[in-house]
């Protein structure tokens, strides 16, 4: 039955080559474009280039929103099941911290969105790696501030475990939330270090001139990371400080 | 531990990995996937999580099964959740990394004149598996690692006795798990559309069917978590809607069994290794998937639940469905990857053996579970002997039926005799290339002109049989 | 070696006729298809069999009409076995009014069950054939899983919260109780028997053996005992609500809400009291988590609901009306049917 050296395979099948003219294919099919110095070479110009990159990161922050959707969800079923202890839990965040760190958070997305656009038109590098430069600073001052938020908690005793004291109403409540908040906030921080990381690279890539207006891709994917570390934040912020809180 | 090795490392990277990664640009008429390096990225990360899972195994492994049921896992397990789930954690960014690949390599490569509608289904079953790996795989990560923070630092997530709730633990997880199932066949349902066509020489009944029911599975799949939860004490609309949309999964998997039964029709059928094991992944398939319905049925759920029933499903599925597929794809881009022929009687012998094995392996557990006889049960009473000691003499079969392809692919390596580009007269882009192909797959971008497996011209294609 | 080599389960229960009625339908109409399937697939493979190296098929791109039909006819078949399926399970769900309770609480590895009359027993429950059991279950560790193949009735034993499971016995018999849900080393091991039996027998072996104090007394002696009596007082001048005629009525909550007070509200008033706060109180009730077991849990809310069995509350519909077998009662004649 088979046909094991199908070279001559023989016979009235009509063959129709699924390849069309593969012979008669342009040969200039890539020598109508120059050859961009940082075209990848499975790629057939910079465009697909870009749009790979572009949709792999737009697929990859899909992801990033399930992995925080599974705390999203644990939260509200939570929420659901004692609103009024997690209203007392949240009356110990110190809401004025988490203001300022989103303020600062909205800065940095400014920051970078002037970034990207410092590389998609040429601006010099110094310009390109000062817009970086001042996202970097803005994201350290927000991790700054969770560090000093986070000291609070646990000279307070507000961390969950064997040392967890809760003076109010609702201690089961108060440590799943804490319990939540430092899940959250710990997974939020952790991407902000990765995304200073990432940074760094960026602004070393800058520094040696790499981005122009005909390729910025890397300054470009990178701004989509950071912005969505910013928008996982705007939803931290009124979910784990504001509902319910009440001037006291 | 079998599970947890069996399922996060064999069944969902075996057809998308070793399959996927080679064909999945190849049958585009790209060079390569869109990201090579983070294609390797995932690779080592899956070593890496491998190593994690491979020192649990070592030093005493994980008692709590695949599933890491809460309270169990985070309290009461004196065994190495701990590096398991880590291990899972890490092996989840590989299969992230690997779906994200295949959908930017799908969306962005595809050769000129290659429309979504002339890809090879093979593809299209690879688009929904990565679907379903990147929405999917985010939430069993974030589930493990809570997992794991309530079992190291005492966080009150799941355990009752912190304030939590176990069930929330079991909605999580088999918000990923179930669509992992689908992770696993779904590939094996492409490779046997591609099969099955190869062997009849005739394209595929119903393309667009085929297509879309991957992805209605792909998207239904995603609500039908909750019939994990009949015994669990949901509520009982919720477990209604469930069961009701589970149901409705069954639809699309019917539509690919007929559609490939109607693509033997008139065909010209030739029985050589990959197409036995496409026709026994068909007949086991129909069982596993049929036998679903059974567990769908939320009266007859309730006493056959965590039963061998269950066992005996996933397992004609998985091991029927999936394995079966990736063996058959195996058997039929052997030639392609390596360059090298197989012997043919021997690799017919062992899908009769794997057949045949597998089949007095497991159908003896569905009587067995529906006597009653409840799953993870190392010591049982004695009516169950009889069944379990065909089992275990199926295994056997089973597992010669496995040894037996290792040994003549490892010859076929060396001494194999070798092959032309098109060993089986079959249609795609693959077979125009070079066995095995260049490193660039091909040295001129190819222009597509038509769909998949057109073996006869277009103008003497018959509408209805 | 074939003398104990059974092939199917014993039916032992009012619900296991109807699932067992159920599953032949389902595995008839799956059996029919594979058939069907299979014997397609080999008709065509031996009548299309390739006869020369290169023939080729007919090509035939699809047929809208069979592709409607092989998916509208599953369609229906698969939401006949859901519509029935749901009905069985309904039934399964729901048990009868005037059911005879029995508690039952499983830890690692071991089941404990207390009859409402005080007998205590460990791995065994005997109940009577012909009278509709519910079953009450909490855990004391991690999730287990009630299952009684005979009667086709299994339920996830989960700690903090109830579940309940329902059957009514048809044959006396010994039959087997296991657990399904892995809970450790010894899950395996954590097996028992159900030993249904002829009302009379029941009626003898319950007013045999060491029976200890009732449910209700332990309850109420616990209630004594945790002085629970100074705050939960007679009248209305009490730190805590009156706990008389609670069960089973609707609690208006301090934050607007409304609850019923069944066993789950009255197991998390104990362990966890502030997370309900009845109108009109103030939470100053202290946690008993860990000062109370799941049993004493148990004997504690039965106690509660003895005080609304006593008192003239009009019993909720549907699921707890609070019967107490009594051992001055009769045995039930005629097996009474359970609605359908």
């Amino acid at each position: 039955m088979l046909d094991r050296h199908a070279e001559h395979f023989p016979g009235p099948i009509h063959q129709p080559p699924l390849v069309a003219n593969v012979d008669a294919i342009q040969p200039g099919v890539h020598a109508e474009h120059a050859y961009h110095p940082r075209l990848q070479h499975h790629f057939d110009d910079m465009e697909q280039q870009v749009e790979a990159s572009t949709l792999g990161m737009w697929v990859f922050l899909v992801t990033e929103i399930m992995f925080f959707g599974g705390l999203f969800m644990a939260y509200l079923v939570y929420r659901w099941a004692s609103p009024t202890g997690f209203q007392e839990a949240s009356n110990h965040l110190n809401v004025t911290w988490g203001a300022v760190n989103t303020a600062v958070l909205i800065c940095s997305s400014l920051t970078m969105a002037l970034g990207v656009r410092a590389a998609q038109t040429s601006a010099p590098a110094r310009t390109q790696v000062g817009w970086i430069v001042a996202t970097m600073v803005l994201g350290a001052a927000f991790l700054g501030v969770k560090v000093i938020e986070y000291t609070d908690k646990f000279t307070h005793h507000l961390v969950p475990g064997p040392n967890f004291v809760w003076e109010g109403q609702y201690p089961a409540a108060a440590e799943i939330f804490y319990s939540l908040y430092f899940c959250m906030t710990g997974l939020h921080a952790l991407h902000m270090i990765i995304g200073l990381g990432i940074m760094t690279v960026i602004a070393i890539m800058a520094w040696r001139g790499q981005f122009d207006s005909t390729y910025y891709t890397p300054v470009e994917v990178s701004g989509l990371y950071w912005h969505f570390v910013d928008i996982v934040w705007i939803f931290l912020f009124p979910l784990l400080y504001l509902i319910g809180y009440h001037y006291h | 531990m079998h599970g947890v090795v069996m399922v996060f490392f064999f069944l969902i990277p075996s057809i998308p990995a070793v399959l996927g990664n080679f064909l999945v640009p190849i049958m585009i008429g790209a060079k390569d996937l869109a990201f090579p390096r983070i294609n390797l990225l995932s690779w080592y990360i899956y070593v890496l999580g491998g190593v994690f899972t491979l020192f649990a195994a070592l030093s005493g492994g994980v008692d709590t099964g695949w599933t890491f049921y809460t309270p169990y896992s985070t309290a009461a397990s004196n065994s190495h959740v701990m590096s398991a789930a880590l291990g899972v954690f890490i092996t989840g960014f590989s299969s992230i990394l690997t779906g994200l690949n295949f959908i930017v390599t799908i969306h962005r490569m595809r050769a000129p004149g290659m429309t979504w509608f002339r890809l090879p289904l093979f593809i299209w079953a690879h688009y929904a598996t990565s679907l379903i790996m990147i929405l999917g795989t985010p939430v069993i990560a974030i589930t493990v690692l809570m997992v794991a923070a309530e079992r190291a630092l005492h966080l009150g997530i799941f355990d009752p006795a912190l304030g939590g709730d176990p069930v929330l633990f079991q909605h999580l997880f088999w918000f990923y798990s179930h669509p992992a199932v689908y992770i696993m066949i779904l590939p094996a349902m492409g490779v046997i559309s591609e099969i099955v066509q190869a062997f009849s020489r005739k394209n595929i009944f119903g393309y667009s069917f085929i297509a879309f029911s991957s992805l209605a599975i792909a998207v239904i799949g995603f609500f039908v978590w909750g019939h994990h939860l009949f015994v669990a004490g949901q509520s009982v609309y919720a477990g209604l809607i469930f069961s009701f949309i589970s149901f409705l999964v069954a639809i699309p998997s019917a539509i690919k069994v007929f559609n490939w039964t109607a693509t033997i029709y008139k065909g010209s059928v030739s029985l050589d290794s990959p197409m036995l094991y496409a026709f026994g992944f068909i007949g086991l398939f129909t069982i596993g998937g049929l036998t679903g319905l059974v567990l769908a049925t939320m009266g007859i759920d309730i006493h056959v639940h965590d039963t061998y029933f269950v066992v005996a499903h996933f397992h004609y599925i998985m091991v029927g469905g999936a394995i079966m597929g990736y063996l058959g794809g195996l058997h039929y881009w052997w030639p392609k990857m390596t360059g090298k022929l197989y012997s043919e009687a021997w690799s017919k012998f062992s899908a009769l053996i794997v057949f045949v094995g597998f089949n007095l392996t497991f159908f003896p557990q569905f009587i067995a579970g529906y006597i009653g006889m409840p799953r993870r049960y190392h010591a049982y009473p004695p009516e169950f002997q009889v069944l379990n000691v065909l089992s275990s003499a199926g295994a056997s079969i089973l597992a010669v039926g496995y040894i037996i392809p290792l040994i003549y692919f490892m010859y076929s390596l060396v001494a194999g005799e070798k092959a032309a580009n098109d060993p089986w007269g079959s249609r795609g882009l693959e077979w125009e290339i070079p066995s095995p192909p260049p490193t660039e797959n091909f040295t001129v971008t190819p222009v597509v002109t038509e769909g998949t497996h057109q073996y006869v011209h277009p103008s003497q294609e018959v509408g209805v049989a | 070696m074939f003398t104990n080599f059974p092939l199917f389960p014993q039916q032992a229960s009012v619900q296991a006729g109807q699932v067992d009625a159920i599953y032949f339908f389902v595995v008839a109409i799956t059996a029919f298809f594979s058939l069907i399937i299979a014997g397609a697939i080999a008709f065509f493979a031996a009548k299309y069999r390739r006869r020369h190296d290169a023939e080729v098929g007919v090509a035939i791109h699809g047929s809208l009409i069979l592709e409607i039909l092989w998916s509208v006819i599953p369609f229906f078949l698969t939401m006949g076995m859901f519509a029935w399926g749901a009905k069985v399970f309904f039934d399964l769900y729901r048990p009868p009014a005037g059911a005879m309770e029995i508690f039952v609480v499983g830890k690692q590895w071991m089941w404990k069950i207390q009859h409402m009359d005080g007998q205590r027993e460990i791995n065994e429950l005997h109940v009577p054939v012909g009278r509709p059991v519910k079953l009450i279950m909490g855990s004391e560790d991690v999730i287990h899983s009630f299952y009684i193949p005979a009667f086709r009735v299994k339920a996830d034993v989960i700690p903090g919260r109830y579940n309940t499971l329902w059957f009514e016995a048809t044959k006396p018999g010994t039959y087997h109780l296991f657990c399904a849900e892995y809970c450790g080393t010894k899950h395996s091991g954590m097996t028992g028997r159900v030993v249904a039996m002829d009302p009379a027998d029941y009626q003898a072996w319950l007013s045999g053996g060491s029976a200890s104090d009732s449910p209700v007394a332990a309850g109420e002696k616990l209630f004594q005992d945790l002085v629970c009596n100074t705050c939960h007082i007679q009248g209305s001048q009490g730190r805590g609500p009156v706990l008389t005629n609670l069960f089973g009525n609707t609690v208006e909550l301090q934050d607007g809400g409304r609850v019923t007070a069944d066993e789950a509200y009255i197991r998390e008033s104990i362990v966890n009291p502030q997370a309900k706060i009845v109108a009109g109180f103030q939470p100053i009730m202290p946690t008993f988590q860990g000062l109370v077991t799941e049993e004493q849990l148990l004997q504690l809310i039965a106690y509660v609901r003895s005080l609304s069995a006593q008192g003239t509350a009009p019993s909720p519909a549907g699921t707890a009306a609070p019967t107490m077998p009594q051992k001055s009662d009769q045995p039930v004649q005629e097996p009474r049917k359970p609605g359908r």
